[in-house]
């Protein structure tokens, strides 16, 4: 299967009275047809930014696309003219947003918020749409939808309004669906319902998802493939089992030992990451997580590292796998066991 | 077995909603051992943040009793009631919205000692130098104000500003569920440290239940205003009893992708209830995977299933 979506060397950056915040800087990931790929990050990484330049989300004013390309299913999408990008948008590329609260629009019916875009992107009359709205309500397991339909978003709770943005977002058949934090505002138990959720239709419509989220458990539960971001770069990227089981990166590896284990039964303290991450203002030179980095050598602050392939299909944008540096494999085995 | 702090009984906090009440707390009665920290998990509209709430002083109940060591909160007198407010402190969640934006770190953190007239000049100084170093900032941040810091840092200082009255009892409502997963573990870490030098208590709220499971010592699980389950956390991780806990448990993802990590995963069906018209008899009957005709028609007992491990559920 051939790549849906392939982002090369993408660099935006903001202006703003301090100078340029330079959030994403030079990312590259592609999404496959019919695969889940994680992208993973703490805030100011750069994710959901990433997202909004594939979406043309980002303001005009102030942002601006330094570099790199878009490319969906053969077209650049940074060079398509307004009306085109229009026309993909919400047919051919969705996304899901974070706050179910804020993202429905509050004066419009959900049906119709359902309905609008099967009329404009499929063409079909206002009873048909009614129909394939009715008929996606219930796909997304709300109960009664004939009387949903003409309810206001206020009138529904977090959870069942998430569905609705889901529906929304496969109202078209998308061949792509971003979604960018979905349950993070949802409890944990309304969590598996709407993970659940989207497993089930993805595996049902083939639909490839950019899942972006702060949370390694959803990771597992929902990917194939994950890109890891620190700093606007991306650091590691590999298959789920790569990331979390066998992580390269020392980011990864503290962000999943700074997660305490609650499956065993004596209580360890946990291993944050110490400090904050770096001024994106005035990014530094070399790794941007050498600062932060229990392993970091001299060549770390000085140099960026290139991208190593460790081993099929995983990098680390990591010095210690250069062929040079001692085995990042001693140090992960050692962290893990808290020594 | 050592003494109790806190003891709540059958405390109710209600809310008027137009011509009804809204339970937010309703009829839940527990206590917290000095020096343990007891965890508190549901979801949103539980009550948990209420019941802290209430516990600091910024709710008055509407029935039951609120007992700190041995004495009725409620019926302290004025000299006695100032001292039940420095003692017990709280730690909220949004360090954004949660220090004054105008005020520099150092009156943040002062504010408190000039209130119960604890230090003043140079001693107040040198005391706000030592909380900001006691919490790993510098002491030539108290010049600073709030938005030059981090969501990390900005929760060390609303930590050094609970620890500048000399508390004994802390109510932490979910302090790391506004940060990022690296920095939630420098933050627990110091609340840990904290507890062990200066022999604090805490009332720990969260929906993390992982983070819950690693600072405390016992838990709480609240649904719909009520109490749950209430265990040793050891306990209620390996064996919850209250369908409600199992379901909670059963939904945190896990950050694994090996077979031995997957475990069986109990969905529950539809939203929690609204809590102004709670359903009859228990309240989790629902949304309950093992609901029977007797959970409609009567409310279960809070009831000691096994020893120091506590449900509300029909099935015991």
């Amino acid at each position: 299967m051939g790549n849906l979506l392939e982002v090369e060397k993408l660099k935006v950056s903001f202006r703003s009275h301090g100078g340029e915040v330079q959030a994403v800087r030079g990312v590259s990931f592609h999404i496959e047809h019919g695969e889940v790929l994680a992208v993973v990050g703490e805030s100011g990484c750069g994710k959901s930014v990433t997202a909004q330049a594939i979406m043309k989300l980002l303001p005009k004013r102030g942002c601006s696309i330094k570099e790199g390309s878009i490319v969906f299913e053969g077209n650049d999408l940074l060079k398509l003219s307004a009306n085109k990008m229009k026309r993909l948008k919400g047919s051919q590329i969705s996304m899901v947003f974070q706050d179910p609260m804020t993202s429905l629009n509050p004066t419009m019916k959900i049906g119709h918020q359902i309905a609008e875009g099967i009329i404009k992107h499929k063409g079909l009359d206002k009873r048909k749409a009614k129909g394939r709205a009715l008929e996606l309500l219930k796909m997304v397991g709300i109960p009664n939808p004939e009387a949903r339909y003409d309810q206001y978003p206020h009138e529904l709770s977090g959870g069942m309004r998430q569905r609705v943005l889901i529906a929304v977002a496969l109202a078209c058949d998308p061949k792509l669906l971003i979604a960018d934090e979905p349950t993070t505002a949802l409890d944990v138990t309304i969590q598996a319902q709407i993970l659940d959720l989207m497993k089930d239709l993805q595996q049902k419509l083939g639909t490839s998802i950019m899942l972006i989220t702060h949370d390694l458990g959803v990771v597992a539960e929902m990917a194939q493939k994950v890109i890891v971001m620190y700093a606007g770069i991306v650091v590691e990227s590999g298959t789920a089992e790569d990331i979390l089981e066998h992580p390269k990166h020392p980011y990864t590896l503290g962000l999943l030992n700074s997660l305490p284990n609650y499956e065993t039964a004596e209580k360890e303290r946990l291993i944050p990451i110490e400090g904050t991450p770096p001024d994106l203002y005035a990014p530094p030179a070399g790794c941007p997580f050498a600062a932060r980095c229990n392993y970091a050598m001299e060549i770390c602050v000085q140099e960026m590292p290139e991208s190593f392939e460790t081993e099929n299909g995983h990098h680390s944008r990591c010095w210690l796998n250069d062929p040079r540096a001692p085995k990042v494999a001693e140090f992960a085995a050692a962290g893990r066991d808290g020594t | 077995m050592t003494e109790a702090m806190l003891e709540v009984e059958n405390l109710k906090k209600y809310f008027k909603v137009g011509k009804q009440a809204l339970k937010a707390v309703d009829e839940v009665t527990f206590s917290v051992k000095k020096g343990e920290t007891l965890g508190l998990v549901g979801e949103s509209g539980s009550g948990k943040s209420t019941l802290g709430r209430t516990i600091v002083g910024l709710n008055e109940p509407t029935g039951g009793k609120l007992l700190f060591e041995g004495k009725d909160v409620r019926n302290l007198n004025k000299k006695e009631r100032k001292n039940y407010n420095r003692i017990v402190q709280m730690i909220f969640q949004d360090p954004h919205a949660s220090l004054n934006p105008r005020m520099k770190v150092g009156d943040i953190i002062g504010e408190g000692i000039d209130a119960h007239r604890l230090a003043s000049g140079k001693e107040r100084m040198d005391r706000i130098c030592t909380l900001l170093e006691r919490v790993g900032l510098h002491a030539e941040h108290a010049k600073r104000y709030p938005h030059e810091f981090s969501g990390g840092q900005r929760q060390r200082i609303g930590i050094a500003r609970a620890l500048a009255v000399e508390p004994k009892f802390i109510v932490a409502d979910e302090p790391i569920s506004a940060l990022d997963v690296s920095i939630q573990a420098q933050v627990v870490n110091l609340m840990e440290d904290l507890q062990r030098d200066l022999g604090l208590t805490f009332l720990f709220i969260a929906h993390d239940l992982g983070m819950v499971k690693h600072i405390s010592d016992r838990i709480g699980v609240m649904y719909l205003g009520g109490f749950m389950e209430l265990a040793d956390s050891g306990d209620l991780f390996s064996e919850p009893l209250h369908p409600y806990t199992q379901a909670l448990l059963s939904a945190i993802p896990v950050p694994s992708t090996s077979k031995g990590s997957k475990r069986e995963r109990i969905i529950l069906k539809g939203d929690p209830p609204s809590p102004i018209s709670p359903p009859s008899g228990c309240r989790f009957r629902t949304r309950c995977p093992h609901a029977m005709d007797v959970c409609a028609s009567a409310v279960p007992e809070w009831k000691e299933v096994r020893p120091q491990h506590w449900a509300a559920c029909h099935l015991y």
